[in-house]
């Protein structure tokens, strides 16, 4: 049986596609729970109580919404490019899931163990601009259009600052690979994770990465109160869905990335608990709540707002950080603080 | 200018999202002010003006006695009244419509009614499937007289004073 699955074309095939089902099933369901989260937290600062209706608690809210968003009707706009117009939902939520592969959520529990893990994900999610451009494109119609472009400018200025953030910590480091990332941060408990040693990054790249996953305040691709939701507008049923989920998925992956990158993946805040998985979910959590919360609030930025902090705050910021790391990280200044590699990380 | 150290450091730490997080914490968990709708409702004022309907007397003798004030004042011209003397030799009205459709609910017709027969009771929950269904003819707003008769004396009780 052993054999079957790691010798055989066939038995390869099918562990892997069980792997992929272990991660991709588990995560859509915890999804539908993250949205109505979302709702609820939301709710809550605005002394609502949000979703209560559908199952205990209203729990049920997201398969309810789910089933409703199947059952309606389709519109395809008048010279809409149709190909286009329903590849770019499906480009959204599958770029957001194929990131997944390279995270690992305890130590060898990683689907794809590549040296790249870092760099993949990167592309992965500049990948995710297609998606959204596509979709304005594709729509045949201004106000998509002009969404579109309004989100590609805002997805790629905040890429460049993730990147050269990345950067810092892959110096540190000396691999790109994820589960050593977690690795090098290993030792004294919560004290010897990447936050301490970067920690304005830290607040660099959680921004970021609202910004990067259009989440608010930064959510002008949609803003759905005043712009007509961007790209989405022409957006209906199922096509719709899969931009949700999508965006959902990005904004989970970019809290497992936070996790991992800066407060140490699966490993144990104190020294004397064992590392586990459930503390990547833990960690995961508590970032989710600070998306959450911040949707409630934060009030929306003006987009040159947006773009002035992308260019003249968060690059060079981030420029300085990566000379910096590089500098200490050469002469292993801070007890090799900024040089894991060093330390046999 | 001295440099600003205490607000550049504010700055730089997020400071006006870390006082922001503490406030949307706070009213996290504060008890809600949301209403459940269909499980519970909102009170409602006396003067509430809902779903019309048209009273009897205790008797059973309908009130309206068909003078078409209501008619006149009635700014959105929602109501129709045709009238002939009854049998008994008193004047009614054969027909008695409201175009729920046109009514904006001002409360002039019950304000005009010197019998107090047609009145704007507390219900609001009628929304229908169709158009005709709103248009309201003297049998349905009899039924809703009918129907809503304790809630609408009570009201009327209730507001008498300030009339």
């Amino acid at each position: 049986m052993y054999e079957f699955f790691t010798t055989t074309n066939l038995g390869i095939i099918l562990l892997i596609t069980g792997q992929v089902l272990l991660i991709v099933v588990p995560l859509l369901v915890a999804l539908a729970f993250i949205l109505w989260a979302d709702r609820k937290v939301w709710a809550a600062v605005q002394l609502r109580k949000g979703p209560n209706v559908v199952g205990a608690f209203g729990l049920l809210q997201s398969f309810a919404d789910f089933i409703k968003y199947i059952l309606k009707e389709i519109v395809v706009p008048a010279g809409a490019d149709k190909f286009v117009f329903f590849l770019a939902p499906m480009t959204s939520l599958v770029l957001a899931l194929v990131a997944w592969a390279v995270i690992p959520f305890n130590d060898g529990w990683v689907l794809a163990d590549i040296n790249v893990a870092i760099l993949f994900i990167f592309a992965v999610s500049s990948l995710e601009v297609y998606g959204v451009i596509m979709g304005g494109w594709a729509s045949n119609s201004k106000y998509p259009f002009l969404g579109a472009l309004r989100s590609a400018a805002q997805m790629i200025s905040y890429e460049v600052s993730i990147g050269l953030i990345i950067i810092g910590v892959i110096l540190s480091t000396g691999s790109m690979n994820l589960t050593a990332i977690v690795h090098a941060q290993d030792g004294a408990g919560l004290l010897s994770w990447y936050w301490i040693p970067h920690f304005p990054m830290v607040f660099l790249f959680i921004i970021s990465a609202h910004a990067e996953t259009n989440r608010p305040p930064f959510d002008l691709p949609e803003a759905e109160s005043e712009l007509v939701a961007g790209y989405q507008v022409e957006y209906s049923s199922t096509p719709f869905l899969l931009y949700m989920i999508g965006e959902y998925i990005a904004i989970t992956l970019m809290t497992a990335m936070i996790s991992i990158l800066f407060f140490g993946g699966w490993l144990s805040p104190i020294e004397a608990l064992p590392d586990s998985i459930f503390w990547l979910f833990l960690k995961m959590a508590v970032f989710w709540f600070v998306f959450m919360m911040t949707k409630s609030i934060v009030p929306r930025y003006r987009y040159d707002q947006l773009m002035r902090i992308g260019w003249k705050v968060f690059l060079p910021l981030s420029l300085a950080w990566v000379v910096l790391v590089a500098f200490f990280a050469q002469f292993e200044l801070f007890g090799g603080a900024y040089a894991r590699w060093t330390l046999g990380g | 200018m001295a440099f600003d150290y205490v607000r550049a450091a504010k700055y730089f730490v997020l400071w006006d999202f870390v006082v922001g997080f503490k406030m949307g914490l706070k009213y996290f968990f504060k008890p809600k002010f949301t209403v459940n709708y269909p499980y519970e409702k909102g009170r409602l004022s006396p003067r509430f003006r809902g779903e019309h309907a048209l009273r009897r007397y205790p008797n059973g003798e309908e009130r309206c006695i068909a003078c078409k004030l209501c008619e006149a004042i009635c700014p959105a011209q929602a109501i129709t009244i045709d009238a002939e003397p009854r049998e008994d030799g008193s004047r009614r009205t054969t027909r008695y419509d409201i175009d729920m459709t046109k009514c904006i609910y001002c409360g002039l017709c019950q304000e005009a009614c010197p019998v107090d027969a047609i009145v704007e009771g507390p219900n609001f929950e009628y929304a229908t499937e169709t158009r005709e269904e709103l248009f309201y003819d003297k049998q349905k707003l009899l039924d809703n007289g009918e129907r809503w008769e304790a809630e609408i004396a009570r009201n009327i009780e209730l507001d008498a004073p300030y009339r």
